[in-house]
């Protein structure tokens, strides 16, 4: 193989195992605040307001492990910077 | 596809490039200053309000309750600069639904340049608020030798701030574009749905965000000096 085909080859295959492996912990983070706080409003429906806001920014920051694991994967797939140096140095 | 809108270039002329970003972000900051502008010139305070007087009117009222909600002090110093943010960020998130509109906030530089503000803001209030040694001496609690992991902190949570924000606006308009491929007619519009309540989510996370860690720099142990420092404040205003 010569290494476009490697590059390419590498880039998908890493691109895949990053969003699958990558979306498991926040999948599993973001279930157990909302269970969390949904327990918690069931206890305290008063404080239902402050919950929610201390949910949302906390659901947001546990996502964003999720998003850079979605940044990489864009990155490799359509802004690859090996790929377009391979590509660029090729003749022809 | 476009995976950040700086790749669309408008007009190029020795090598000043004028891309999409730049002039959707000035369509942006038009819509705001001349609308807010328009709204109010003819502002009254009758009985019965302009309906767009009304929505202004929740609008800052809203930001005032949540800033003071974070923060717990006087929301007045800190409005301008969080609301610019919320504002900023909502308006060019709602109008992704807007056919040709491209996002400002889905390009990297952009959301690079409001996480660099909340960083240099972070500072600036810190110092006006506990002075130059007040705030230097935050670096070094609760011992000398966190002082690399204190700014190692600083710096990491500017990069998160605008990779959050890049990456769930650019999700948004890549899943839509992938999605036309696949399936052209109902389903993107549901995306598109998703990515409006996103986006909001993501303007109020931003300013909230910023907000947190403005309220760190001011305030080093939340239950002491709420008791000490927050009868001062309150005869200095």
């Amino acid at each position: 193989m010569d290494s476009v085909s490697v590059i390419g080859a590498v880039s998908i295959i890493t691109a895949g195992l990053t969003i699958a492996i990558g979306s498991i912990g926040p999948a599993l983070g973001e279930a157990r605040t909302a269970a969390q706080a949904l327990a918690a409003i069931a206890q305290q429906p008063d404080e239902a307001n402050t919950i929610t806001r201390t949910l949302f920014v906390s659901l947001a920051m546990i996502e964003s492990t999720a998003i850079y694991c979605f940044v990489v994967t864009m990155i490799l797939i359509f802004a690859n910077p090996f790929w377009d140096h391979v590509i660029a140095s090729t003749p022809g | 596809m476009h995976i950040t809108p700086d790749e669309i270039v408008f007009w190029q002329w020795n090598g000043v490039s004028l891309n999409a970003t730049i002039v959707f972000t000035w369509v942006v900051m038009a819509l705001l200053a001349i609308g807010a502008r328009l709204i109010t010139l003819r502002i009254s305070d009758d009985e019965r309000l302009p309906r767009w007087q009304n929505f202004l009117e929740v609008l800052v009222t809203g930001m005032r309750e949540q800033i003071r909600d974070v923060s717990h002090t006087d929301p007045k110093q800190y409005l301008p600069f969080i609301g610019t943010l919320f504002l900023f960020i909502a308006t060019s998130n709602i109008l992704m639904i807007v056919p040709g509109f491209q996002p400002p906030t889905g390009s990297l530089s952009t959301t690079t340049a409001l996480a660099i503000c909340v960083l240099l803001a972070v500072p600036i209030y810190g110092v006006a608020d506990r002075g130059f040694g007040g705030y230097l001496r935050k670096y070094i609690q609760p011992t000398f030798f966190m002082l690399p992991f204190n700014i190692i902190g600083e710096v990491s949570r500017t990069l998160a701030l605008a990779i959050r924000l890049y990456g769930n606006v650019m999700s948004g308009t890549i899943i839509v574009g992938i999605l036309i491929g696949i399936a052209p007619f109902i389903f993107p519009v549901v995306m598109q749905l998703l990515g409006l309540l996103t986006g909001l989510i993501q303007a109020y996370i931003f300013a909230v965000l910023a907000m947190v860690y403005i309220a760190s720099a001011t305030r080093i142990h939340a239950g002491e000096e709420d008791r000490s420092s927050t009868p001062d404040k309150k005869e200095s205003l």
